[in-house]
């Protein structure tokens, strides 16, 4: 199964869920960075990357002496990555969204592929755990066709090794939060119990419940604010899976890159049931149905 | 594309609010109302909206520079312009007045046949997509 | 006109609690919200809307099931896997880029491209002065454009009213509406806290604040909960030359001043406060 953990709001602990539950994690499983703009879990789990490589984008790259000025491509852009200005053809590679349309409109195969950097992969292990992220390049503004490139590398990694995908997802709820979680088969939003905090997971539960996957709620900090984010879940018919309470003493030890779930037995104990309740909320199934139905669409 | 019957000095594009001469002109490129497009000799001047690249996403600056190349200008007087505007224009041999500001478009032309205006070499704003201009791809030789 | 735009790189580190109490302190000044995607300085500062408008931006496509021919081109030629390959293809607007190339080549033309409604901007007024903010959709794609309307909405309002300053809460992360939202900033103030997180989206931001050449300021929020990596920030910004502009504790009173929807120095008057104060007047100094 592939589980996302989502918030709306930054900062709620969906990083340190993210790692706990890949440390108690029973089945073989991939702990996946999706957060690409500000990937942290790795500053948790340690991993020992034993891949990398530069993901780019396709780009354009025109060939002057083949161009007869027709100005489709120019036409058809529609993020002004190549554009006719008089008799020059200009290209901006930082504005190319990488749709290939430009190439494949040019009568005179003028235009040919190149590449823009978009950032790195780096893949491993952590523990038993295999590990999968991305970085985007500090200067970069798009982050979707990064991400989608890591998920591309995670489905071969599931299927290589049978395992299955703990996502941390971006924060948010625009288009690379929901890009980070419309494939997976449940949902967890990590949330806390004050008025930002609430508001955030209203609209991250609002965004996510068009795509019909599964959702749960962990209230981090539990008893540091107020009751309105249980008030809202209960209206909203979302199940509150795990409360972690609001102690300095996990503050700090979430300060030191520690996994939470690896400071107490009464920790550990509280992840090792998170899990369970997710497990059993997703019945396999329904997974193994969705993974024979990525595979047709490969 | 252009006509012989132009002056040495060429037409000038000026960004502006309205299609007005003595009305203040607009200090943004990218995002700016329209172009005024003057004759600097006689002053007549037609007007061109700008509205194309209001509604875009991005690349704002790149869309206002392809429509002050289509418009034939061969300078453009404006506030600030980002690089990729900048390497728009630059590209298209179009010469770039920036830092002309609280004028109206008859006085940006007027500061500019007196030599007032200095034509600038590089961008003085940094844009808001960052980094650098366009690739030239080449023109016609 | 001047403008302090606050982001943190990393959520969570009290930004926007920061954010409202400098909007309270502050005086003269326009304030503006550019976290579109997740706004909350709007629970704090309540704000009446006096304007309230359409955002669009961008395109979709949108099979027309009566021209389809069921050819298969559009599914073929899209690149982000928005078209589905059914008898009549349908196309997920949630992975569509508004990239137009399966209705430029669609031999049919049966595929509509219309723009997209993506949001709410609008005009307020608040205790604290008049308020810019927006509201994008789920889903949305938070190009840039959303922000770049924003400051300029928040420039104008400063220049019909004679106002000094903008004041703005920015986005988390460092990609488009990022970068967008620090174009034209007068000084970029930067709230990280004392976490292995924190440090490593610190340095990002910073980075990028000096691609673009902008003055930048930090903020050590919840100091007290690792000594060690504080002062390794310590450390960064004395080699960066970055200003430290202060350190706050760790105080449960921004939540619970958070709870009464009021900014901390609204709340108390108590030492966090002064502490806020101290780091405003640094601020101010730097503008």
């Amino acid at each position: 199964m592939k589980l996302a953990v989502a918030s709306g709001k930054g900062g709620t602990g969906k990083t340190t869920v993210s790692a706990s539950l890949v440390s108690v994690w029973k089945d073989p499983v991939i702990a996946v960075d999706l957060d690409v703009e500000e990937p942290n879990l790795h500053l948790f789990l340690h991993p020992e990357i034993t891949g990398r490589r530069i993901a780019g984008l396709e780009v354009p790259q025109l060939d002057a002496s083949k161009c007869t000025y027709c100005g489709k491509c120019s036409e058809l852009c529609q993020f002004k990555a190549i554009s006719l200005m008089g008799e020059v053809v200009l290209t901006f590679p930082e504005m190319c969204h990488g749709c290939g349309g430009c190439i494949a409109i040019c009568p005179e195969k003028a235009l040919s592929p190149g590449v823009r950097e978009l950032g790195e992969m780096e893949w491993g292990s952590a523990g038993k755990a295999g590990f999968l992220m991305g970085r985007l390049r500090v200067g970069e503004a798009m982050s979707p066709p990064l991400m989608r490139q890591v998920k591309e590398k995670l489905g071969k990694m599931t299927a290589e090794k049978n395992a299955d995908a703990i996502i941390d997802a971006p924060p948010g709820v625009s288009c690379p939060a929901v890009n980070a979680v419309m494939d997976a088969d449940f949902i967890l939003l990590v949330t806390e119990p004050t008025p930002f905090g609430t508001y955030d997971l209203q609209l991250a539960h609002e965004a996510f419940q068009p795509l019909s996957i599964p959702m749960a709620v962990v209230v981090n900090r539990a008893g540091m604010g107020n009751d309105a984010v249980y008030d809202y879940c209960r209206s909203a018919g979302l199940e509150i899976f795990a409360e972690i309470p609001y102690e300095r003493s996990i503050a700090e030890a979430y300060s030191q890159g520690r996994v939470i779930a690896e400071t107490s037995l009464e920790m550990g104990k509280l992840f090792a049931d998170l899990a369970e309740k997710i497990r059993s909320a997703v019945p396999e199934s329904l997974y193994i149905m969705a993974a024979i139905k990525e595979v047709r669409h490969a | 594309m252009v006509s012989q019957k132009e002056s040495d000095m060429g037409k000038i594009a000026i960004t502006c609010q309205s299609p007005d001469l003595d009305a203040q002109m607009d200090s943004r490129f990218g995002r700016c109302a329209g172009f005024l497009i003057v004759d600097p000799d006689t002053m007549k001047f037609e007007y061109l909206e700008n509205g194309q690249a209001q509604v875009m996403a991005q690349g704002a600056g790149i869309q206002a520079a392809e429509t002050v190349a289509r418009s034939g200008a061969k300078t453009v007087l404006t506030g600030y312009v980002g690089p990729k505007a900048f390497a728009a224009l630059s590209g298209a041999g179009i010469q770039i007045g920036q830092n002309v500001e609280n004028v109206t478009a008859r006085q940006a032309v007027e500061l500019f046949k007196a030599g007032k205006v200095e034509i600038s070499s590089a961008p003085n704003s940094s844009g808001h997509a960052g980094g650098g201009g366009g690739r030239r791809g080449g023109g016609r030789i | 006109m001047p403008e302090v735009l606050v982001i943190s790189g990393k959520g969570g580190t009290g930004k926007t609690s920061l954010t409202a109490a400098f909007a309270h302190l502050a005086s003269d000044h326009v304030i503006c919200d550019l976290d579109v995607d997740a706004p909350d300085l709007h629970l704090i500062l309540r704000p009446d809307q006096t304007v309230s408008q359409d955002f669009f931006s961008g395109y979709e496509a949108s099979v027309i099931k009566d021209k389809c021919e069921s050819c298969g081109v559009c599914t073929e030629m899209c690149r982000f896997g928005a078209v589905s390959d059914a008898p009549v293809p349908e196309i997920n607007p949630l992975k569509c880029e508004g990239c137009k190339v399966c209705v430029a080549f669609c031999p049919a033309n049966a595929i509509a491209f219309e723009q997209k409604h993506c949001g709410q901007w609008y005009l307020s007024e608040t205790r604290f002065g008049p308020m810019v903010h927006a509201r994008l959709f789920p889903g949305e794609e938070n190009s840039g454009k959303l922000v770049t309307l924003l400051k300029q909405q928040a420039k104008e309002l400063a220049e019909k009213q004679g106002r000094s300053l903008i004041l703005s809460d920015g986005p988390p992360g460092i990609g488009c509406p990022v970068i967008s939202s620090l174009s034209g900033a007068s000084l970029v103030v930067a709230v990280t806290e004392p976490t292995p997180s924190g440090l490593h989206d610190l340095e990002r931001v910073i980075e990028l604040c000096a691609c673009f050449r902008l003055p930048a300021g930090v903020i050590v929020n919840k100091s007290d909960l690792n000594e060690n990596i504080s002062g390794q920030i310590r450390d960064f910004c004395r080699e960066k030359g970055l200003a430290m502009l202060g350190s706050l504790p760790h105080d449960p009173v921004v939540t619970k001043a958070m709870v009464q929807a009021q900014a901390v120095t609204e709340y108390c008057d108590s030492g966090f406060s002064d502490e806020i104060r101290k780091i405003w007047a640094a601020i101010v100094k730097l503008i």
